[in-house]
């Protein structure tokens, strides 16, 4: 490869997205925005091998792009009212005036702002993030959840067909929305670390990582939006992340946290997620997502499973229930409570749980529950827990975590 | 960009949205200048609903749906884009009940409907 094209591949990775919302700003529609942002790449291949390349690709790029859409419009007006092409073209915002550095940051925000807008269905949020903020194609997003790639992609022309009729801009919101709409964002990109995170992890050759591409939106809504929600976030994903390694055995058998081998934990990334979650409790403005990542950060912190402040965690817990109550949280705070003060304890709150109806249908919650009959050594309990809870799992790690543990029982 | 607010209710809640407050509204909607038109309407009771088949009118009595909200009345406004239209919506006093559908208005199209189907936003995402 030249040393100009290997430039062009270069500038590709590192700047195509900010580009592309650049482009989306000036052109107002994402498929124009595409499409120049393709030719603009193709004129780069064809010219900087002659001109050498450019002291500010970026700009470049954007001019050519723009350059190139209103070039479009124009051999187009035969199917467009000649009013319209020249609204169009007026509308472009004049190059000079738009080329600066704040402007293309913001561009970033805008565009994820936009795709992940409350009036487009979560799942359409979801893939139109993935296509236009991170650049993956249909087929990568398709085959990341495990859909039919026509599917994904009517979900996405749909979405993009909303945001043109029903005008929905392209804009950060102003600061009196700013809370909820962030909320949406934030939403977003856990739903698709989730999704990555439950993902087996055999098919991850030719499958995306959805958790890695999570993490590089949370950084990048770090950076252009610092905000304590954001931060807490990107802890949270970053020490769930930090466990990657362990949390699997050689065959794929899941290996509960308590088993984990702790030197197979991450600890860049410990201390990134640390460093985060301190930043975002010091704001004062503290939230679910942070609270979180603070007992992500207990754990992460302590040398082994023994060592584990569950004080503390609990604690972090109380307050999660007062900000952001949830059956979850409850049971979560219940196994945390068990460590604490015994299985007794947690048993009784988890039964409390399940007694007014909440979370009957979670086999987390059986299973949890069965743990600490075990730990009792109640185990005739403990066998109808985990069968219950093998009877309502689907995920197949899960499903022999189960069986193997109601194997191990004493009969 | 014209868009509607249709508001729908629970009848049964009416008592907690005062008509004053309502007109306040409007009121502020026409200072701002965001008002093109808008109007509470009778009761589901009152509702005649008209359908033409095969040539014959059919009277029915009743909204056009039986739904727990019901139409209560609606708001024609001129906003900027969604957001604003959103930001509005969220002010009309029966949304702290009810629902508000936000939908944009469509201009007429002297051609559609006469030539075969076309489709117009298709094409690669």
């Amino acid at each position: 490869m030249t040393e100009a094209a290997a430039a062009v591949e270069t500038v590709y990775r590192a700047e195509s997205r900010r580009v592309f919302a650049t482009l989306v700003r000036m052109l107002g529609d994402f498929d124009l925005a595409e499409e120049a942002l393709h030719d603009a790449f193709r004129a780069a291949l064809e010219q900087w091998p002659r001109e050498g390349v450019p002291a500010n690709p970026r700009a470049w790029l954007v001019s050519a792009g723009r350059f190139k859409a209103i070039d479009g419009i124009r051999r187009n007006r035969r199917f467009t009212p000649l009013d319209d092409v020249a609204e169009l073209v007026e509308a472009i915002p004049d190059e000079r005036a738009e080329i600066d550095a704040e402007g293309i940051e913001d561009d970033r925000l805008r565009l994820i702002f936009t795709c992940c807008h409350p009036a487009l269905a979560l799942d359409a949020q979801v893939a139109l993030t993935l296509r236009e903020v991170c650049g993956l194609t249909t087929e990568e997003i398709a085959r990341a959840f495990l859909s039919a790639a026509p599917t994904l992609a009517q979900r996405i022309v749909r979405a993009k067909t909303k945001i043109r009729d029903a005008r929905i801009p392209y804009e950060v919101p102003e600061p009196r929305e700013r809370a909820e709409r962030l909320d949406a964002v934030l939403r977003v990109i856990y739903l698709v670390f989730n999704e990555g995170y439950s993902a087996s992890s055999g098919d991850s050759v030719t499958r995306v990582d959805l958790s890695a591409e999570a993490i590089r939106i949370g950084r990048l809504l770090v950076q252009l939006l610092p905000d304590p929600e954001a931060d807490g976030l990107l802890a949270l994903m970053l020490l769930q992340e930090s466990r990657r390694a362990a949390r699997t055995s050689a065959d794929g058998e899941i290996v509960v946290l308590d088993e984990q081998d702790r030197t197979r934990w991450n600890r860049d990334q410990i201390a990134e997620g640390s460093a985060l979650v301190e930043r975002s409790l010091a704001s004062r403005r503290i939230g679910p997502y942070a609270l979180q990542a603070a007992i992500a950060a207990v754990h992460a912190n302590a040398a082994t499973a023994a060592d584990t402040d569950w004080a503390e965690i609990v604690g972090l817990y109380d307050v999660l229930m007062r900000l952001a109550p949830s059956s979850v949280v409850e049971l979560n705070r219940a196994v945390a409570v068990a460590m604490r003060d015994g299985p007794a304890a947690g048993v009784a709150l988890i039964e409390a749980l399940l007694a007014r109806g909440e979370l009957d249908e979670y086999h987390l919650a059986h299973a949890a529950r069965a743990d600490l009959y075990r730990r009792l050594g109640r185990a005739d309990d403990a066998r109808a827990a985990y069968e219950r809870a093998l009877a309502l799992a689907r995920q197949a790690p899960e499903r022999r975590f189960l069986a193997r543990r109601l194997a191990a029982l004493p009969q | 960009m014209k868009y509607l607010c249709l508001v729908y209710l629970d009848e049964r809640r009416l008592d907690e949205v005062p008509d004053r407050e309502c007109m306040a509204c409007g009121d502020a909607l026409r200072a701002s200048g965001h008002m093109v038109a808008g109007e509470a309407l009778e009761g589901v009771h009152t509702a005649t609903t008209v359908r033409v088949r095969n040539g014959k009118v059919a009277v029915t009595d009743g909204p056009f749906a039986e739904t727990k909200e019901q139409l209560a009345g609606f708001y024609m406004i001129d906003a900027r884009d969604l957001n604003e239209a959103i930001q509005i919506a969220s002010k009309i006093p029966p949304a702290r009940v009810g629902s508000i559908e936000v939908r944009p208005v469509r201009q007429l199209d002297v051609a559609r409907g006469l030539e075969p189907a076309h489709v117009s936003h298709a094409g690669a995402p």
